[in-house]
């Protein structure tokens, strides 16, 4: 393990119990600054519990996640949205009926200077629909026309973009996706994964949830294989191939044996 | 790094080169074709005003051809406006709690339960009509804390619970009343605000009530809630997508539980409005309140799925109601066939929000 750089996001000893079944069982979690790290595991190894306790969705029963080396426990999704972690949920998390901008400042509206904002709690709709047209240009990503177009009217690439932009645009730490290409076609899921990468070289540090091992190896600088509720190893994209990446993954086979080790970090 | 990830790119991404080689942008908004059908759908998409709007126009153009100048006159124009007063401030409280996706059978009952409150605290208890007036609009809020801490605590659903609610409030509204009518002469001598939203104001040779114009205040003052502030958005997404809404950050149960508590306070100045119109307070009056409201609301392209509608809608929405009713009324139609072209526009209307919704 490198010790000597500092993470920004690290969880150690995760545990969640529901009932009997266990979620997660001990989980260990480092991302460091500027990073894109995957997260790939068979169905039930309990990345998504993970993912959930990085991001306030769940409240682990034991183990501690420290963000930038402060200990925090986040009781919601908006406690970790304060303290600078934005999560792309696989099923989107946006409004159908509202229009994009509203979706992009969706629970975190901003007021109208003075006492159109204090007393009458009037919407600065300008300046929110401004800041949005700006951020997605920014991020290549929509030529939008009409920015009041509700986010129903768009493309599945269009929604995923309008919920990538939205976590970069607010994110001062971390990005978490889950799944950002599932739903996609092949020249959206391009699209899709050439703006993750952007977001890294904005400076953040992106946690990418997904099952398409192209993709992962594609853009990942490493992968975090989850397994049976921990961490199971750590693996680089330049040291194992794809099949070896399936096969710690599975079970078939142990990471140890590989000649680059478990934790090739 | 860089050596690495151009090697997995041609590893993994040669399906990708034949994708990337057909050209052409995938996440822009193109220029599309569409055809008349599809036009018409985006328009009636991106305004639901605009169908029960063109149904009022054309409802008032051809009982204006069939009835002629007695139609068309100021007073009965301002006579139209009086008669939906109460069905429009009801489908103020209705909207909102239909664009979270709910149904309140209960706004009938808070309203005639306030009204006996107000009378009887103004007349029976001896309180100035101010604090009256306060009380009621309290009991009100309280009426509709009540639902919502049904709906959202007890996660029970709005249509069983307010169902419920409409049978307690009504029971509570004749036991707390013993039944009896409080009588027009007795508000007047000791309680005149009761009075005030049935005065009227000449304007034009139409007679304006302050109970219409207070109808028309409220609908500017939702209508500023719904679409200027963030309480606004909320209510939308919450109704449109729960889980989303609260994965965004929004605390749905606490916009639920304002919904519910501002809905029943707005029945409560439908309260004030019906003793201005009908002078008394009678503990059986506004019967068929509660589906009048959601007839409005429906009729004026709210979705009774939630998150979509407009709170102007429902104002057309209430006049078209009250266009067709004056309307046949005037042209001298048996009064049952109102009730068969009322059900007729809820069944079209309903209809149109099916297609609409579909992207």
């Amino acid at each position: 393990m490198n010790n000597s750089k500092s993470t920004v996001l690290q969880a150690r000893g995760l545990v969640k119990r529901y009932g009997h079944v266990t979620a997660l069982d001990g989980a260990d979690f480092d991302l460091y600054p500027g990073e894109i790290l995957a997260v790939i595991g068979d169905n039930g190894a309990g990345k998504s519990s993970l993912i959930k306790a990085l991001s306030g969705a769940l409240v682990p029963d034991r183990g501690t996640v420290k963000l930038d080396n402060e200990t925090v426990n986040f009781k919601s999704p908006m406690d970790a949205r304060n303290a600078g972690i934005e999560t792309v949920y696989q099923n989107l998390a946006v409004a159908p009926s509202l229009d994009i901008a509203d979706n992009l400042y969706l629970g975190r509206e901003q007021l109208r200077p003075g006492i159109l904002g204090k007393v009458f709690r009037m919407l600065d709709k300008k300046a929110m629909h401004d800041n949005a047209r700006q951020k997605l240009s920014e991020l290549g990503l929509l030529t939008i026309q009409n920015i009041n177009q509700a986010v129903e009217t768009l493309s599945g690439g269009q929604r995923q973009g309008v919920a990538v932009a939205r976590s970069a645009a607010f994110a001062k730490h971390v990005v978490i996706m889950d799944e950002p290409t599932a739903a996609l076609g092949v020249k959206e899921s391009r699209r899709v994964l050439n703006l993750i990468k952007d977001v890294r070289d904005r400076g953040l540090s992106v946690v990418l949830i997904s099952h398409n091992m192209p993709h992962v190896f594609e853009v990942a600088d490493r992968i975090h294989i989850h397994r049976l509720g921990k961490r199971h190893a750590v693996i680089k994209p330049d040291t194992h191939t794809m099949s070896e990446a399936v096969a710690i993954m599975t079970g078939a086979m142990d990471p140890h044996e590989h000649a680059a080790g478990a934790f090739a970090v | 790094m860089a050596d690495s990830s151009t090697l997995k790119t041609t590893q993994t991404a040669d399906h990708e080169l034949v994708a990337a080689s057909a050209g052409g942008e995938v996440a822009s908004f193109e220029k599309e074709t569409l055809s008349f059908v599809e036009k018409t759908h985006r328009f009636f998409h991106a305004n639901p005003t605009a169908a029960p709007a063109i149904v009022l126009l054309l409802a008032v153009i051809a009982f204006s051809m069939i009835i002629g100048d007695r139609f068309l006159h100021p007073f009965n124009m301002s006579l139209i406006l009086q008669q939906v007063t109460i069905i429009g401030i009801l489908g103020i409280a209705q909207t909102l709690i239909i664009l979270t996706a709910g149904i309140d059978l209960s706004v009938g009952a808070i309203m005639v339960l306030t009204s006996v409150i107000m009378g009887k605290m103004a007349i029976d208890v001896g309180l100035p009509p101010e604090i009256a007036l306060l009380a009621g609009i309290a009991a009100g809020a309280i009426a509709g804390y009540i639902n919502g801490i049904l709906v959202t605590l007890f996660r029970l659903p709005p249509f069983i619970v307010t169902l419920g609610t409409w049978n307690i409030f009504f029971a509570l509204n004749l036991w707390y009343s013993k039944s009896e009518t409080i009588r027009s002469q007795a508000i007047e001598q000791t309680a005149p605000l009761l009075h005030w939203t049935g005065h009227t104001i000449e304007l034009f040779g139409a007679k304006l009530t302050y109970g219409s114009l207070l109808m028309l205040a409220l609908f500017a003052l939702i209508w500023y809630a719904l679409n200027w502030t963030a309480w606004g958005k909320h209510v939308y997404a919450t109704g449109d997508d729960p889980g989303a809404a609260s994965l965004a950050g929004i605390r749905t149960n606490r916009i639920l539980m304002s919904v519910y508590i501002v809905a029943g306070a707005i029945c409560a100045i439908g309260a004030w409005a019906l003793i201005g119109r009908i002078g008394s307070v009678s503990p059986q009056a506004g019967m068929t309140a509660n589906l009048d409201s959601i007839t409005a609301v429906v009729i004026g392209g709210c979705s009774l799925f939630g998150g979509r509608g407009s709170i102007f809608g429902t104002l057309i929405g209430a006049l078209v109601v009250g266009v067709f009713r004056n309307g046949l009324a005037l042209a001298g139609v048996d009064v049952l066939w109102q009730e068969f072209t009322v059900g007729l526009l809820i069944i079209v209307a309903v209809g149109m929000d099916q297609w609409i919704r579909k992207v």
